[in-house]
């Protein structure tokens, strides 16, 4: 009984240590975000004299011209939440009509968009920007620097996982519900959105929190698309773009850091287990 | 009763005629809507090939598809399922089809072109790809890329599996652990490796102090990336590995502790191989994630420090993903860019496959 305190005792002393190692450079951005840029160079580690610095940092760079948090901030959720809603809503539907059609067409557009889940996102960048320039110049609608056209990439890319996704889960609904509410006069469209869109909750969870997660940290595609000095910035665009004019202040930067870690942790503060089940699903799938 | 029967049977008469009424209504309507969005899209369609530079042309496209589309819904066919199937795939397909196919089609043909991110002047056949790997820095990139891959894929399978043995342990305070560990993955690459830019220039250097960055030296910088990207990527495969170890039936594992297995036996004979499918699941998804790394490589070290090879200067740092973005984005040189993003599509395309032929092939044996 002693032997297994003991060893209780030391599993709880390692979790901790390995919970501070892997928290460290977290604990550090609030340390060091608190200090002024002198303090922070000559001692990283140290607990910081006044809290109130870290007040005065975050109001440098909210007011900063290059990061602009509450714009960046704003810009980030409404693109994320936008392309969530079409894309969680756009694949339900796709992969409704693909799963209870079998035909020679809904297998091919399956497999098509199962297969293009391969295509890395470095191969199709290039191209992109050209075909969005040309649609842009050539239909007059903006597509490069805009809402509009980050949104629609989005759509465009979330777009196969989720329908792979829906389409297994589509597939356990049983048939019959369909059946009965056609014979009571239901519509195509209103068997779709009244009953089976409202089954399809906990899976359309795991979409949002894969696509939400990926949209909201995406780099490379809004940097692209939006540029890094564009009108239109998301929070890792603002990072970057902040962080290029500003290489040695990293009082400044820090805090940058911390503004734009905050929003998700305290998401996953409040849905800590719809996320990692989210995720888990979405890995496992 | 038989008064009852004849209001009802008047009623329904009624009813249908006004239904045919509405049903005529409804068909012209949604015919004179067909019209209207056709006209509006043929009259865009013609601005736009007229070179025009009316800035409301786009809007009124736009407008006309979106008539056209209500018109098609609203009219009233037999085929109406068939009518919905169509409405309902095409948006999401449209999309895919614009920002994913037609790239991809257009980026192979790119890359046997020497387009220049605008348009192109003449076909060049395999001409890029056999000047792409003539050059130092790809090649030395594409060996990088695939040291990093290899020791990344073991280092956060390892660390992930340990951690997730902590995890299903009797330790008080899993949920706690489990998030902790987790957290990492949940915040963006870029503004992580900013954090650690940070830690490793001037953190590490005062705890160790008087010593040079690690950033500085070619070898430990890559050293440093491996770190931070096991750091960050541990959390979420740990997750996998803790949900199939919580999967292996707990009266297997007590009925093995009455035989006198210990722990280290229960582990090598009885969990790693109930879960072998959980291994190849993560082995894989490591393996994609690690090949595809851009976001750290490119806020930690942007590819620095350099390195002499062969008498060129060569990023010792820079990964595949990150030399396609700066051979076309840095030095302008989109076709030579698009050869390497192919190539790259190729080899992740080829693990892709492999994956399936093995998950397959267990399957069966299962």
């Amino acid at each position: 009984m002693k032997g297994r305190k003991t060893k209780l005792l030391i599993g709880e002393i390692i979790g901790i240590i390995l919970a501070l190692v892997i928290l460290f450079p977290f604990i550090l951005v609030i340390l060091d975000s608190a200090k002024t840029s002198a303090d922070i160079v000559i001692s990283p580690l140290s607990i910081p004299g006044k809290w109130g610095q870290m007040l005065v940092n975050f109001n440098n760079v909210i007011h900063n011209d290059s990061f602009n948090y509450w714009k960046s901030f704003f810009n980030s959720l409404f693109i994320t939440v936008i392309s969530l809603t079409l894309v969680s809503t756009l694949a339900a539907m796709t992969a409704w009509v693909l799963c209870r059609n079998k035909t020679k067409w809904s297998g091919f557009i399956f497999m098509l968009l199962v297969a293009a889940m391969v295509i890395p996102f470095q191969v199709v960048m290039l191209p992109l920007l050209s075909t969005f320039r040309n649609i842009s110049e050539f239909f007059g609608i903006q597509m490069l620097q805009s809402y509009q056209g980050i949104i629609f990439a989005y759509v465009g890319f979330g777009g196969s996982m989720s329908v792979f996704i829906l389409h297994g889960f589509i597939k356990g609904i049983p048939k019959e519900l369909e059946e009965a509410a056609w014979i009571d006069g239901c519509s195509p469209e209103g068997t779709f959105f009244r009953i089976i869109f409202p089954l399809l909750k906990p899976v359309q969870m795991t979409i949002l929190i894969l696509n939400g997660i990926w949209i909201w940290n995406d780099y490379l595609l809004p940097s692209l698309m939006l540029g890094l000095n564009g009108k239109i910035k998301t929070l890792p665009v603002a990072v970057s773009a902040f962080v290029g004019s500003y290489v040695k202040q990293w009082d400044l930067i820090l805090s940058a850091a911390f503004l734009a870690m905050i929003p998700i942790v305290i998401l996953f503060l409040f849905a800590q287990k719809q996320i990692i089940n989210g995720i888990v699903d979405g890995a496992i799938k | 009763m038989n008064v009852n029967i004849k209001s009802y049977d008047n009623t329904y008469k009624l009813n249908s005629g006004r239904k045919s009424v509405n049903a005529n209504m409804k068909r012209l309507l949604s015919c004179v809507l067909i019209l209207v969005g056709i006209v509006a899209m043929v009259f865009a369609l013609y601005l736009d090939i007229a070179g025009s530079k009316n800035t409301m042309r786009g809007n009124i496209l736009i407008l006309g598809a979106l008539l056209t589309i209500l018109g098609a819904y609203s009219f009233p066919t037999r085929k109406h399922r068939m009518v919905i199937n169509v409405l309902f795939i095409f948006p999401l397909l449209f999309a895919f089809l614009v920002t994913v196919l037609i790239p991809f089609v257009c980026g192979v043909f790119y890359s046997l072109t020497n387009w220049n991110g605008i348009k192109f002047t003449e076909f060049v056949g395999l001409g890029n790809y056999i000047s792409m790997f003539k050059s130092n820095d790809y090649v030395y990139s594409f060996v990088v890329t695939f040291i990093f891959t290899v020791i990344n894929m073991f280092l956060v399978n390892v660390v992930a599996f340990a951690l997730a043995l902590f995890c299903t342990s009797k330790v008080k305070g899993k949920n706690f652990y489990r998030a902790a560990f987790f957290i990492p993955n949940l915040i963006g690459g870029i503004v992580l490796g900013y954090v650690w830019q940070f830690i490793f220039n001037k953190v590490f250097t005062i705890v160790v102090s008087g010593s040079a960055s690690m950033l500085t030296n070619p070898n430990l910088a890559l050293l440093a990336i491996l770190m931070v990207s096991t750091w960050q990527y541990a959390g979420y495969i740990m997750m996998i590995y803790v949900t199939g170890l919580q999967n292996v039936p707990s009266d297997i594992m007590e009925a093995s502790g009455v035989d006198g297995a210990n722990e280290l036996v229960k582990l090598f004979k009885i969990k790693i191989p109930m879960i072998a499918n959980t291994f190849t699941v993560c082995i894989f998804l490591t393996l994609v994630n690690s090949f595809k790394q851009f976001d750290l490589n490119y806020a930690i070290t942007n590819g620095a420090p350099s390195r002499m090879l062969n008498g060129d200067v060569v990023q010792s740092t820079e990964f595949l993903a990150l030399n396609i973005y700066n051979t076309a984005i840095g030095k302008n040189q989109y076709a030579i860019g698009q050869t390497k993003a192919v190539i790259f599509f190729i080899i992740l395309a080829i693990v892709s496959l492999t994956q399936v032929y093995i998950s397959k092939k267990k399957e069966v044996e299962v």
